[in-house]
């Protein structure tokens, strides 16, 4: 980067100095001033053709197109002079007059950027009155629904699967005002990363048949977090609604998922919402859990663990904070800890280099393995030593012989849910999910990431650092954490890979642990 | 010659020389007449050197813009390691114009020589002819032409004994007008839609296949080989007005006119003593009232304009007008100007690529409001829109497609405007189309 | 506007009709595959041969079924929706079977100026087509407006599936569509 020739140039009225060969559209963003546009985006190649971002450019004889238009030194751009917003309006008008204007049905009502730049620069009234054409809705397969009439041709999501996706199952069909998005009756949007034409489209013609009238955008609390489908750690926008997650989209973050999140990824949120939740401490008085203060609970773990091993099971899907709690827990006891990790097949997004959804499904893997955990695949329980204490923490145990479980003294079930066949628990603690706590993770790479709190855990359930560091202030362990960001801190402190870090340093965007590739291209 | 009309003598036969001769389609009959002598000579001569008799000759490209061929030759680098094509345009599309399609079915020998040469001096070793679909009888002459002179050792790996290597073939479109845009036209050749791209960068860079490639039209390089036998001074003297228009010009004269047909003068000639000598004037009992002189893409003018106007770029241009392509259509006094306009609209809505906003909806809104208007059911308003309408689709698309449906629309209402509040107040038209009941 | 032929209203408009098992037309060792072979090597990227293989469908099997896009896409290289794109693109590209006699009249502008109009209602009604696009009950016309032939000083120009009838008039109608086989 260093030798980059830059160029200095001045868009409305702003001098801005940007590297040579960037377009006017970007440099304007550099210099604080957005140039409405459609077709362009960021992350595909240009195709020019909305017109939307005309502008007009001191000594060129027509107005330029700024996605199309390189800089050059000691240009004059005008976004918003006479003539550009001019020519922007009837780009706009001509976009509205086959739309169906059905903003009150629309899902993408209230995040569409056809409304918004109307709003903003459009006519108040349509000259228009000629029939409207009709199309109708097309299923295109997997999450995508192509609602024809709202759209607009921008072709962001041809580019997509032909130049990212690298599949080109998607076309301009037909031309003139005829012309629609089309596809072939043999290919359907089943590709793995196919429904981030979705979230590509700026106006309501690709919608989610997921999100179909669930929700309209402005009742909707966004919150960054993390998506816990592997661990590639995209990151993600968690929508919800009323305490419901109802939606997650990619979040920007061109060190490891660009503007992209697979089909696997954001459809993964359901379980954020499961109903089946444990909400109270537990503990077992003649077989059966009774509900108790967390106090008599921690008392309770303290008692069945006084000096036994601890056989932690931890699940990759909890937070570095939990693991590294559990770890001190692991060491006050001079105990085991062990993790697993659903996998499956790898999904690379072919345009975008280092970016795929991973064979490991979690998001935390890494973090396990830095903070100590061994993975056992295989035989989880295996390890478990009569008289040890089993501590389950979050892993739900599914699709394993728990007979072995009976070799423990004790059951401290640290979770979200009860798993099934799973011997009456001495101590239930009841945790919050991803959606419900702050916390990070590391993904494959070795980049932590933070996530936010989306919504309240249900009844009783604290934050999974909140329950640890009570738990093992019971047992003893000098952990007086009051926020997750001194948990982390002190992890900081005390575990070299991630020497150095800080929720602020951190920020939203993520940063490597000690020895992790710093950037490049992603991950 | 003013094929299917016998040549009239104040014509200037040279591209048309031989038009309805069936002889001169054959290789031994275009020999006869002189073939393929200049492309002997110019395969052994320095391409630059070609390259500078064109540019002396003062040849503008015939396809409609008029950019200097020899200049457009010189921005191919030669040497420059790279692949190099040539294309020739031969997507006549355009209502009014069928001058190349003529050149084809005649002188196929004449389009071969021209590419030929043109790929030498532009370092090019492979030459494209994209000629539209529907003209099934061009393509036969010319794969026919193409197949002798295969075999004759005059295109090929050794053409004409020369050991340069000059291919040219024949790529048949499918029914797009667009893709005589030239840039479009490399999309369709690749095998894509047939979409104009962003320029620049431009076609002597990144052109067909990304490589450096000059694309002219086809009356263009069929005159290539005149002006290497003849001089670029004999081509430079065909000029009657502005020194910048030189050399001979087919025009396909169509409409209500009395012989239509192709009729090939020197730039400069008088429009009015064309419109009324050669062309044999209006049909008996009717008046020219209207022209669009060079393809319908361009203005619209009074007959009172035409007869003012000199036959070259300047003196179109002059008028209000353009030369464009060269095709004349013309309507008399019986004709309904806002149902032709509407027409012609028509034409370019539906040959919209439907890349850019403007054009894909504009194009077609325009129809639908000129159509409106046509079936009585307009408004001045709607005059207005339209005037509005076609501002937003001048000069702000990729290519030219939008202007062009603008262009002959607007000032056709501006020059005829009587016509249309004629109609919006609910009257008749002024005039009766004919056939109408 | 009523520019292409639409799906036809009887079914027996064609040999390969919507219903009809598509047969492939560039098998191995076919005079079609070698053909397309032949025309690949005059580019440098296999895809330019999309058009005239296009054609070469087409003058098998009279339209281009999906069926064959994706046997095309096979042959270059490009998925079946790219390849429809591209079908799409052109008008001369027939996304329906059509009548074995395909007649397109020229109705841009000129012809206009020369009623073309009214030879165009003179095929409908000798045809026994009835409306745009539609093929005759027989299968043996489709009769469709198309935008300038390129033949205005030979107005009004029609083209019969490859070949042009020029200086059409209404009158002459009757007498073309007996020549026709």
């Amino acid at each position: 980067m260093a030798d980059t020739k830059m160029v200095n140039l001045t868009i409305e009225g702003r001098a801005v100095s940007v590297p040579e060969g960037t377009n006017i559209l970007e440099a304007a963003k550099a210099a604080g001033v957005l140039v409405p546009h459609y077709c362009y985006h960021p992350g595909l190649p240009v195709a020019g053709v909305c017109r939307m971002c005309l502008v007009e450019v001191e000594k060129m004889p027509k107005l330029a197109p700024s996605c199309a238009t390189n800089v050059a030194e000691g240009q004059v751009v005008h976004v918003y002079s006479e003539k550009a917003l001019e020519a922007r309006k009837g780009v706009l008008e001509l976009l509205l007059i086959n739309h169906p204007l059905d903003c009150p049905i629309c899902d993408q009502a209230g995040e569409c950027e056809l409304q918004d730049y109307t709003f903003q620069e459009g006519r108040a009234d349509s000259r228009y009155r000629e029939p409207k054409r009709f199309n109708p809705v097309e299923d295109f397969g997997g999450d995508v629904l192509y609602v024809t009439n709202r759209c607009i041709l921008c072709t962001r999501c041809v580019r997509f699967m032909e130049d990212v996706h690298q599949e080109p199952v998607l076309n301009v069909s037909d031309r003139g005002d005829r012309a629609t998005i089309g596809k072939a009756s043999d290919a359907d949007l089943t590709q793995p990363w196919a429904a981030n034409v979705i979230d590509l489209c700026p106006v309501g013609a690709l919608v989610s048949k997921d999100f179909l009238n669930k929700a309209r955008a402005w009742e909707l609390d966004r919150t960054a977090s993390v998506c816990t489908g592997c661990s590639q750690g995209c990151n993600s926008i968690l929508e919800t609604r009323d305490n419901v997650v109802v939606r997650q989209k990619p979040r920007s973050n061109d060190q490891v998922n660009r503007f992209y999140l697979c089909d696997e990824g954001r459809l993964d949120y359901r379980w954020m919402n499961r109903p089946d939740r444990m909400e109270a401490p537990k503990i077992r008085l003649a077989d059966v859990l009774s509900p108790v203060d967390w106090e008599i609970a921690f008392d309770e773990t303290t008692k069945v663990m006084r000096g036994k091993r601890a056989y932690v099971v931890a699940s990759p899907r909890l937070s570095n904070e939990a693991l590294f709690l559990l770890k001190q827990l692991i060491g006050a006891t001079k105990g085991t800890g062990v993790f697993r990790c659903a996998t499956g097949p790898e999904a690379p997004l072919p345009g975008v280099p280092d970016l795929a959804l991973r064979a490991d499904r979690a998001p935390n893997v890494r973090g396990a393995e830095l903070l100590g955990f061994a993975r056992r695949d295989h035989d989880l329980l295996g390890g478990l030593a009569e008289g040890d204490v089993l501590v389950i923490a979050d892993d739900e145990l599914a699709g394993l012989d728990l007979g072995t479980a009976k070799k423990a003294s004790a059951i401290v079930l640290i979770g979200t849910v009860l798993p099934a066949g799973l011997p009456t628990p001495d101590v239930v603690l009841p945790i919050a999910n991803v959606a419900e706590e702050e916390g990070t993770f590391t993904n494959l790479r070795g980049r932590v990431q933070r996530f936010l709190q989306a919504k309240a855990a249900p009844g009783l359930a604290r934050p999974s650092w909140y329950a640890l560091a009570d738990l093992n202030a019971a047992l003893g362990v000098k952990a007086e954490y009051f926020l997750p960001s001194a948990v982390f801190e002190a992890m900081a402190q005390q575990e070299p890979a991630f020497g150095g870090l800080s929720y602020e340093t951190l920020g939203l965007y993520g940063a490597p642990v000690k020895g992790a590739a710093a950037t490049v291209g992603a991950a | 010659m003013g094929y299917p009309h016998k040549s009239h003598p104040r014509e200037t036969p040279v591209l048309s020389k031989h038009f309805g001769e069936a002889e001169a389609r054959t290789l031994d009959g275009w020999k006869k007449r002189g073939g393929y002598k200049a492309l002997a000579q110019a395969l052994a001569t320095d391409p630059l050197a070609i390259q500078d008799v064109i540019k002396a000759s003062g040849l503008r490209g015939r396809g409609g813009a008029g950019f200097p061929t020899g200049l457009k030759w010189s921005f191919m680098k030669i040497g420059d390691g790279k692949p190099h094509y040539l294309c020739c345009n031969a997507d006549e599309s355009e209502p009014g114009t069928f001058k190349d399609r003529e050149i084809m079915r005649w002188t196929p020998h004449a389009l071969i020589e021209g590419c030929a040469i043109a790929a030498h001096a532009i370092g090019a070793e492979t030459a494209y002819i994209y000629i539209r679909g529907e003209f099934t009888e061009p393509i036969r002459v010319m794969e026919a032409a193409l197949a002798e002179a295969r075999a004759a050792g005059i295109i090929g790996k050794n053409a004409m004994g020369s050991g340069k290597t000059v291919d040219v073939w024949v790529h048949k479109g499918a029914g797009a007008y667009i893709c005589g845009e030239e840039t479009a036209l490399m999309n369709s050749l690749e095998g894509k839609r047939g979409n104009p791209r962003i320029k620049p960068p431009f076609p002597a860079v990144s052109g067909l296949f990304g490589k450096p490639t000059t694309i002219n039209n086809v009356e263009t390089l069929a005159a290539v080989p005149h002006i290497l036998n003849n001089g670029a001074e004999w081509y430079k003297a065909m000029c009657l007005a502005s020194p910048k228009s030189t050399g001979s010009k087919l025009y396909s004269v169509c409409g209500n006119v009395a012989k239509p047909g192709n009729y090939e003068v020197v730039m400069g000639f008088s429009f009015k003593e064309f419109l009324y000598d050669l062309c044999g004037g209006p049909l008996p009992g009717r008046k020219f009232k209207a022209l669009i002189p060079g393809g319908s893409s361009v203005p619209t003018i009074t007959i009172e304009e035409a007869e003012q106007v000199k036959m070259d770029y300047e003196g179109f241009l002059e008028q209000g007008t353009m030369l464009g392509s060269g095709g004349v259509i013309i309507f008399d006094d019986a004709q309904s100007m806002p149902r032709q306009l509407a027409r012609i609209a028509r034409f370019y809505a539906h040959e919209s690529c439907a890349q850019c906003t403007q054009c894909r909806e504009g194009t077609a809104w325009m129809t639908k409001i000129l159509e409106r208007i046509v079936a009585g059911q307009g408004t001045f308003e709607d005059l207005d829109t339209i005037f509005d309408l076609s501002e937003q689709m001048t000069g702000k698309t990729i290519c030219v497609l939008s202007d062009s449906c603008g262009a002959p629309v607007v000032s056709g209402i501006t020059k005829f405007r009587g016509e249309f509040e004629a109609l919006i107040k609910g009257r008749r038209s002024s005039t009766v189309a004919v056939g109408a009941p | 506007m009523s520019h292409g032929p639409s799906a036809p209203a009887s079914s027996h408009a064609s040999g390969h009709g919507h219903d009809t098992p598509y047969e492939p037309v560039f098998t191995p060792g076919s005079a079609r595959k070698k053909e397309l072979d032949d025309i690949i090597t005059r580019y440098p990227d296999k895809r330019a041969a999309l058009l005239p293989a296009l054609w070469m469908i087409q003058q098998e099997r009279g339209w281009i079924p999906e069926a064959a896009m994706i046997e095309v896409g096979d042959q270059l290289g490009c998925t079946a929706a790219y390849v429809k794109g591209v079908v799409t693109f052109y008008t001369m590209y027939h996304q329906h079977p059509v009548g074995r006699h395909f007649i397109q009249v020229c109705t841009t502008s000129p012809c206009l100026c020369a009623g073309a109009d009214k030879v165009v209602e003179a095929f409908l009604e000798h045809t026994g087509c009835k409306e745009l696009g539609l093929t005759s009950a027989d299968g043996k016309y489709t009769v469709i407006e198309v935008e300038c032939l390129g033949a205005c000083g030979f107005a009004t120009p029609v083209q019969i599936n490859e070949e042009y009838v020029e200086n059409v008039t209404p009158e002459q109608v009757p007498a073309i569509l007996a020549g026709l086989q």
